[in-house]
């Protein structure tokens, strides 16, 4: 500590901070582009192909892989299990940061997004399962934002405040678990109007489900893999109860993801054998379609079985980051791979550099302000004046 | 305007979501109700058999809708070589396809579906069915979100990609303003050959049937629109395969809000019955967290309830012992002590008898003194 105070310059040209710096510059050349030039100038956005890596990765996997929220926090305060309390506010903070990240990302892909409140505001399309979504995450995100809040208010001091949130903790875990049952199912159910043109393998009356049960266990492994990134560079700012729950955490959520993705592998096959689409799984989409379900569910399903049963943190923590990749996939698939499926291969969709270059931007946005907040305000650790709650 | 979009909106069955708002009117979704059009709307017979691919109708919607000018003439039929789709500012396209060496050629545009998927997608009511038959675009409330490219399964609507700031979404609309006026679409008026068709929607499939039935070496049997994807106010008739002229005929006969209507309905029940469970959940978790903290009590205080009476016991016992320890010690004391004091009594009785008689020894001495 002592050494990096002595020697400012250094400390300031770390290797993440040249490249977060590097991707910054980048993101806010795309960013003028994007408001000058138009969506055209900067993606690879067509007719057919409404919606890109904007939607599909930036929106779809952004708000599945910050499930973790209400998934940790309906485990906590619902169902009782204390021994997930430390785990609670980082995985708020992913969360809302989450959330904050889709809504600042939707910015750039909407036409004209000083208009995004109009759903709500000016013309309702309660029609629309777009309109459901919009709602949910706008309410989401404020109820985030205010179980978030105490955090700050203890490292600001605003005591009287902050007990005040605090007992509307449990009001807020239910509303946050309803917002959440409601949006992430709708994502899968906004493709359940195009029928079409996404492929029979991926469309289902059950998207919605599958959605849903989807984003429970990525959540659960985005808390175990952001956990173990948080291990790996934030371990200082952790405290004795926070670094002793937190195995517990990971092989808990563990056990629990490999459950619940059994049970997802389950109702996929339901949903085959409902609209017969066994036939489809011998040509090269099935293929595609079972690597996904096999090597991307079934296979790290059975690793968190093996890590949560030998008590193998660091095999718990390989299947965690390879269901989120297995996540992805699985909502790039449904968005953007399997979707347009009919159209000849010359008017598929794939993303430009500024696009893929822009998403790299809002996520690294994501760190930069998960490192600055982790680093000042009590998430990691309990705030010594707040011990009990 | 505005109580005939909440009708229709009312009508397209995903209003099941109005539990949510409360706003919307009736349900249709999971009832058997099927919407057949607003009675006496207008719609447009497209004979591909009659089409000569001239483009006159692609020139004459471009001045109508004051679109801009494309780079190659409306004249210039070298553009037919390439498939082509709607785009912004291009509302129609006319297209030509070779089927089994004959070149059939099958104009595109918005189909104006009675049950439009763009109009139940839009997050912002944008897209209104009028009792005319159109479906128009307000380009005032649109965020630019484009479900409803993603929502048409016939690929029409599309998108100013170029436009910085006010991009909008461009579609056919009917030629909406002429036909309030009593006049015909751009494209219709213009056609040389008959090959479009004005007219109420339930005359022109009557026409259509007839067409087919009075040459039915012509036409394959099936006017198309007349059910696809819950039916649209533009009908086609064809000679040929519709598929072997670019239109897909695996869309079926639901209507886009019919396929989202079940996650819709689902929508007030996950609210209405989510808090009620979850809550039930907390409080069971609660009312075990409290039945074990009283068995733990309970537990405890038997436990301690037990120890003390033991303790009691115990000491009761003790207190007997001692007590009775101390009698016999007492006993043992009063008794060793007796025996001393009658030993001692004894010895001193003893030594007064001696004492006596040496004094009487002495005094009989003393007076036998006297005595001499």
């Amino acid at each position: 500590m002592g050494a990096q105070m002595t020697q400012p310059a250094n400390r300031k040209l770390t290797p993440f901070n040249v490249i977060t710096g590097m991707i910054i510059v980048a993101g806010i050349i795309f960013t003028v582009l994007r408001f000058t030039k138009g969506i055209g100038a900067v993606t690879n956005l067509d007719n057919n192909t409404p919606w890109g890596i904007w939607i599909g990765f930036d929106l779809l996997c952004g708000v599945a892989l910050a499930a973790g929220g209400y998934t940790t926090s309906a485990a906590c305060y619902i169902f009782g299990l204390k021994q997930y309390h430390s785990a609670v506010r980082p995985a708020i903070l992913t969360a809302f940061l989450g959330y904050a990240l889709v809504v600042f990302a939707l910015h750039y892909d909407v036409g004209r997004p000083w208009r995004l409140p109009y759903p709500i505001f000016i013309s309702q399309g309660t029609s629309s399962l777009l309109f459901e979504v919009g709602l949910c995450v706008f309410l989401y995100l404020t109820v985030l934002f205010i179980e978030f809040t105490p955090a700050a208010f203890e490292w600001l001091g605003f005591k009287k405040i902050r007990s005040v949130v605090v007992k509307l903790t449990l009001l807020l875990t239910i509303f946050g678990v309803v917002l959440s049952t409601l949006h992430q199912s709708s994502l899968g159910a906004l493709f359940m109007i195009a029928p079409s043109k996404l492929h029979p393998l991926w469309y289902s009356g059950y998207l919605p489900v599958y959605f849903f049960i989807s984003s429970m266990f990525a959540g659960m492994s985005m808390v175990i893999f952001e956990g173990t990134l948080a291990h790996r560079w934030l371990h200082d700012k952790m405290d004795e109860t926070h670094l002793k729950e937190a195995s517990g955490v990971a092989l808990g959520f563990a056990k629990a993801a490999s459950f619940i993705m059994m049970g997802y592998l389950a109702i996929k096959l339901i949903g085959i054998s409902i609209d017969d689409n066994w036939q489809y799984l011998v040509t090269g989409w099935g293929a595609w379609f079972l690597f996904e379900l096999l090597g991307f569910v079934a296979a790290p399903a059975i690793l968190f079985a093996m890590g949560a049963r030998e008590k193998n943190l660091t095999m718990v923590r390989w299947a965690a980051g390879w269901t989120v990749l297995g996540i992805i996939l699985n909502r790039l698939n449904i968005s953007i791979i399997a979707f347009n499926y009919h159209l000849p291969s010359a008017d598929r969709y794939f993303p430009s550099l500024m696009e893929i270059g822009t998403s790299v931007f809002i996520v690294t946005i994501g760190v930069v302000v998960y490192r600055f907040v982790t680093t000042r305000m009590p998430i990691l650790h309990e705030h010594p004046d707040y011990k009990e709650h | 305007m505005a109580i005939s979009r909440r009708k229709f909106l009312g009508s397209i069955g995903a209003a099941a979501v109005g539990g949510v708002t409360g706003a919307l009117g009736k349900a249709y979704g999971a009832s058997n109700k099927h919407f057949k059009g607003y009675p006496d709307s207008y719609g447009v017979l497209h004979d591909v058999t009659k089409c000569i691919g001239c483009r006159k109708c692609e020139d004459a919607c471009n001045v109508v809708n004051a679109l801009p000018k494309p780079e190659k003439s409306f004249e210039d039929l070298s553009v037919l070589e390439e498939k082509r789709r709607t785009d912004a500012g291009v509302y129609t396209v006319v297209n030509q396809f070779d089927v089994e060496g004959k070149k059939v050629f099958a104009k595109k545009q918005c189909n104006h579906c009675l049950e439009p998927a763009c109009a139940s997608a839009c997050f912002v009511k944008a897209f209104t069915k009028t009792k005319q038959g159109a479906v128009v675009y307000n380009e005032k409330l649109c965020v630019g979100c484009r479900y409803c490219m993603v929502a048409c399964p016939f690929e029409v609507p599309a998108y100013e990609y170029d436009d910085a700031l006010t991009p909008s979404v461009t579609k056919c609309t009917m030629c909406y303003p002429l036909i309030l006026e009593g006049k015909l679409p751009g494209c219709v008026e213009a056609c040389p050959k008959g090959a479009l068709i004005f007219g109420k929607r339930d005359d022109l499939i009557k026409a259509a049937w007839q067409r087919i039935y009075k040459y039915p070496d012509q036409y394959t049997a099936h006017v198309y629109g007349e059910h696809e994807m819950g039916g649209t106010s533009w009908l086609y008739l064809s000679g040929v395969s519709f598929s072997d002229v670019g239109m897909r005929e695996d869309l079926g006969i639901k209507s886009a809000p019919e396929l989202t209507a079940g996650p819709l309905a689902a929508v007030p029940i996950i609210v209405g019955l989510w808090p009620v469970l979850l809550t039930g959940v907390y409080a069971i978790t609660k009312r075990k967290e409290k039945i074990a903290e009283q068995e733990k009590e309970s537990a405890v205080a038997r436990t301690l309830e037990q120890a003390q009476e033991d303790t009691a016991q115990k000491l009761e016992k003790l207190k007997a012992k001692m007590t009775q320890e101390k009698t016999s010690a007492i006993n043992f004391e009063v008794k060793k002590a007796l025996e001393e004091a009658a030993k001692k009594a004894e010895e001193e009785a003893g030594a007064q008898t001696e004492a006596d008689a040496s004094e009487e020894e002495n005094a009989s001495d003393e007076s036998m003194k006297e005595d001499e």
